[in-house]
């Protein structure tokens, strides 16, 4: 027993005597940083990574970002981030919170492009051996996109160590590029080429026809050679066709994603254009007044609770609704309800409602942009495969832009109000005789288009910058949608968002982005011609009037 | 009675005593102002309080620019119906016709002192002019320019939208969305008008410097003359037989098509009409204020032309001018004087002009005045529309 326990204190005693050296290794392999002399720092730098000290990694990525200062009293090595009010400054090797020093206090430890290169080396190779696999992943990946040929013996130790099988795939690329570029033999390479040929990504493309064109220069080649050269273009093929296929689809995403930021802009358009058949050029500022609503709930929830802070987008949809929708019921009270029957008058008015709202925000809250930050639960990217990758947040938009159709469409459809809204719609003076308050219904028609615009405005805060013009931006787009699908009819805005913004996202490679949107806007000027009420124009006599 | 007399005074003298009465007091007033500027800027000395100053004069001359600019949509709005909301697509197209023949006058005087292309192609690294800017060195190409590319822009876009029946709110947006696509495109460098700048730095036209007081005197006489030609044009149509139909078009488009006239012919003529004199109100306003650039395309911009009819008075066509004149005089004082103020006043003009003066200014005045009159002669006859007792 007692042999056994002596043996256990031992092993601790080690383990801390290990311990303790190295922490002084890297205090003092870190003292190098200090120097003048790049030759020095490039020392002390290696020195670091050989030390394989924890820290270490967040001491190389610190002075890689450029953020790593010495105190200039007491030499120690510090690194700095706002925090409230003014800067935090933590000792990097302690962890030892330094409070608020001035910029003077400090000197900013500088690197060369040289010393860039290495650390980023460096720290490859220590972070393949990380314990966190997510950083280990990224690791590789860096490998697979730079390819040092020092990194081919570590590589292969980290890959035959590796447990889990994502962080094994991409070691085994990375290894299968290092391979294919370094590799001396035809059969080394022809190897890694049998791997390189099933990944998707532009990489690859690249590299392939590196070698491809390295392999043509070649005087009297090989039939090794041959064969190799012959397979490269084989699996470029392959490589190409992935590709392509995946540009459709990035396009195709990208295109829904246009499409449904349109469609939210224009849905509550398309009520009050289509259902009322008033023109309300004050839509986008609905759209503003409800990313202001966002703006506005994540500083009440930042001042009264913090800890919900990032559930603030979740609160700010109905608030946006409510605030956007009154507005718009006052609108309607105050203006449009003497406007009725006089669509052009209308357009007027409502133009002039929007510079007036406009100023009005820019007065509260002034000319500059106001942020707001994006949830962490939205932040970040859904990597489908190595060339495709979507972001969260454009994710979210598409669902909740279906999401507000379906709730629209159930509105219209299943409700009473729906119902009476429908039914002013087809004939008011009916309507009234059958004893529907019709000016109720025409105010609640026009909140709930300027409550949807402003649930809009919540989306858009995401994507856009939230500024008093916001939605002078997205006015005249919306108004396209709404006439290109046909007013009247939700459908029509849905298929109208979605083709607009699918034929943009598809003419852009082609174009560039403004080009592509004057060729749409001039298709929309024709196809009218051809279609005057749209693409789901409404028959019969609610046409005429 | 008219009828016979007009036949036998020729046209144009019928027009002048065919003039509605403050037709006459307006050309009056223009001719008035055309003699009594230059002479009170020349020969008055600076400390008299009659005395008009340079910058006023130039001021004064870009007031007349946009009073034609609204005498134009005046035109198709208050007479035809036809609400356009992208007219300042072709008053910039006019005023980029004469900006490059502005640019082309500058020769070899520019940054780079190329003697043929202008600086910001020297500086986008083109060798060669673009093809359509060839014949612009020739003050007369560009004057026919400056009347064909709005035009044929008119011609082209009408014909298309007026043939297939697009009416209301929809021409309205398609208007705006040519408009807005033209904006687009001419913010493109590879359009080759300049870009994001535009066409400025200009030196001289015709050989006289843009600098020059009489220079700016000139100017400001040929707006005068313009602003009175294109109000006789409007009147001429307006008061022929042309003008009824359009009137009839403006009220009741189905039945006057069922009526036998062919509605996209009337609409397009004056359409097209429309566009050119707003080609020419662009023309005369780029040398005076000394740019062009692709904001003016900015829908806002053609949207606050309709205001400026709008408060002056719809289909009256002086009233077009005193609203054109009121309201930019208003925004250069309160740009001036309260900054902030000014959306707001815009603003709030657009709602209150739209829900308390749907007939404008000149409109509503019309309808007092007559109140007053009928008061006077004490036969209170408020069922004759105000259009029908001018006639009388």
């Amino acid at each position: 027993m007692r042999i056994i326990l002596k043996i256990i204190i031992a092993a601790m005693l080690f383990s801390v005597a290990i311990q303790a050296p190295a922490r002084a290794d890297l205090e003092e392999a870190a003292g190098g940083l200090l120097s003048k002399s790049y030759g020095d720092k490039i020392q002390a730098t290696e020195a670091i990574a050989a030390t394989g000290d924890a820290r270490a990694i967040l001491l190389l990525e610190t002075l890689l970002a450029g953020d790593l200062y010495a105190v200039k009293d007491t030499d120690r090595l510090v690194y700095r981030k706002p925090a409230n009010g003014g800067d935090q400054v933590t000792d990097i090797l302690t962890d030892e919170d330094l409070g608020d020093l001035k910029s003077g206090d400090l000197t900013k430890i500088r690197i060369n492009n040289r010393m860039r290169g290495l650390i980023k080396d460096l720290l490859g190779r220590l972070t393949l051996l990380n314990e966190d696999p997510l950083l280990r992943l990224k690791a590789a990946d860096a490998v697979f996109k730079s390819r040092p040929v020092e990194m081919i013996v570590p590589m292969g130790d980290a890959l035959a160590a590796e447990t889990d099988t994502a962080v094994a795939a991409a070691m085994r690329r990375a290894l299968a590029a290092l391979n294919f570029v370094h590799g001396d033999t035809p059969e080394v390479q022809g190897e890694a080429l049998l791997i390189l040929q099933e990944e998707s990504v532009p990489e690859v493309r690249s590299l392939l026809s590196a070698e491809a064109n390295r392999l043509a220069a070649i005087q009297n080649p090989s039939p090794e050679n041959q064969a190799l050269a012959k397979a490269i273009d084989q699996a470029l093929a392959k490589v190409e066709e992935k590709l392509a296929m995946l540009g459709v689809v990035e396009n195709i995403f990208q295109g829904i994603s246009l499409g449904s930021v349109l469609l939210l802009a224009a849905i509550g358009l398309a009520i009050t254009f289509g259902v009322m058949g008033v023109i309300n050029m004050a839509h986008g500022e609905m759209v503003m007044i409800g990313a202001y609503t966002t703006y506005v709930v994540q500083e009440l929830c930042r001042t009264f609770a913090p800890e919900l802070l990032t559930f603030s987008l979740i609160a700010a949809i109905p608030a946006a609704f409510i605030v956007a929708g009154l507005c718009g019921v006052a609108i309607e009270r105050s203006i449009i309800r003497f406007l009725y029957g006089r669509p052009l008058e209308t357009l007027l008015a409502t133009w002039g409602l929007s510079l007036v709202l406009q100023q009005f925000v820019r007065t509260i809250f002034g000319p500059t942009n106001k942020e707001v930050s994006s949830p962490d639960w939205l932040s970040g990217t859904w990597e489908i495969t190595g060339g495709l990758a979507l972001t969260y947040n454009r994710i979210a938009i598409i669902f909740f832009a279906a999401a507000v159709l379906v709730m629209l469409m159930l509105v219209l459809r299943k409700t009473s109000f729906g119902l009476q809204m429908r039914a002013v719609t087809q004939n008011r003076k009916m309507g009234a005789s059958m004893g529907i308050r019709t000016g109720w219904v025409d105010a609640m028609t026009f909140g709930l288009g300027s409550g949807v615009a402003g649930m809009a405005g919540v989306a858009l805060s995401q994507i856009d910058n939230v500024s008093p013009n916001l939605g002078q931006a997205y006015i005249i787009d919306s108004f396209m949608v709404v006439v290109f699908g046909g007013v009247g009819n939700l459908w029509g805005t849905l298929v109208g968002a979605l083709s607009l913004g699918i034929t943009n996202k598809f003419l852009e490679p082609y174009t560039g982005a403004v080009l592509a949107k004057i060729l749409v806007l001039v298709f929309i000027i024709l196809f009218i011609q051809k279609r005057p009420r749209g693409l789901f124009a409404l028959k019969g006599r609610a046409v005429e009037n | 009675m008219d009828a016979i007399n007009k036949a036998q005074k020729g046209p144009f003298v019928s027009l002048m005593t065919g003039l509605p009465g403050g037709g006459k007091t307006f050309l009056g007033i223009l001719l008035v102002a055309a003699l009594l500027v230059p002479l009170s800027n020349m020969f008055l000395p600076p400390s008299s309080p009659f005395h008009v100053p340079t910058y006023l004069v130039s001021l004064m001359g870009k007031y007349i620019c946009f009073a034609l600019l609204a005498l134009s949509v005046d035109l198709i709005w208050g007479f035809a119906g036809i609400l356009s909301l992208g007219h300042g697509a072709f008053f910039a197209l006019g005023g980029y016709s004469m900006g490059m023949y502005l640019m082309r006058q500058i020769g070899d005087r520019g940054v780079y002192g190329n003697p043929i292309l202008p600086d910001f192609m020297v500086f986008l690294n083109w060798t060669e002019l673009p093809w359509y800017w060839y014949g612009f060195d020739m003050f007369p190409f560009a004057m026919l320019m400056v009347i064909l590319v709005p035009g044929f822009l008119a011609f082209v876009f009408g014909w298309f939208a007026f043939r297939s029946r697009v009416t209301g709110v929809y021409l309205s947006i398609i208007t705006q969305a040519m408009t807005y696509a033209l904006l687009l495109a001419f913010f493109r460098n590879d359009m080759g008008f300049g870009g994001n700048n535009g066409l400025t730095d200009f030196k001289d036209i015709l050989g006289f410097d843009l600098q020059a007081t009489g220079t700016r005197l000139g100017l400001f006489v040929a707006s005068l003359i313009a602003l009175a030609f294109g109000y006789l044009v409007c009147c001429f149509i307006t008061q022929s037989k042309l003008g009824r139909v359009l009137i009839a078009i403006r009220d009741a488009e189905s039945r006057t098509r069922f009526s036998g006239y062919r509605v996209e012919y009337y609409k397009l003529f004056v359409f097209v009409v429309s566009a050119i004199l707003a080609g020419i109100a662009g023309a005369l306003y780029v040398p005076q204020v000394g740019i062009i650039n692709p904001s003016e395309f900015s829908p806002a911009n053609s949207i606050e032309i309709v205001i400026w009819v709008a408060v002056g008075g719809r289909g009256t066509l002086w009233g077009a001018v005193l609203g054109a004149f009121l309201i930019n005089w208003g925004k250069s004082y309160f740009t001036g004087s309260f900054p902030d103020a000014w959306l707001y006043f815009l603003g709030g003009l657009f709602i209150f002009s739209t829900l308390f003066l749907p007939k404008g200014i000149v409109g509503t005045a019309g309808i007092w005045i007559d109140k007053l009159k009928q008061l006077r002669q004490g036969k209170p006859d408020m069922n004759t529309p105000v259009s029908v007792k001018e006639e009388q």
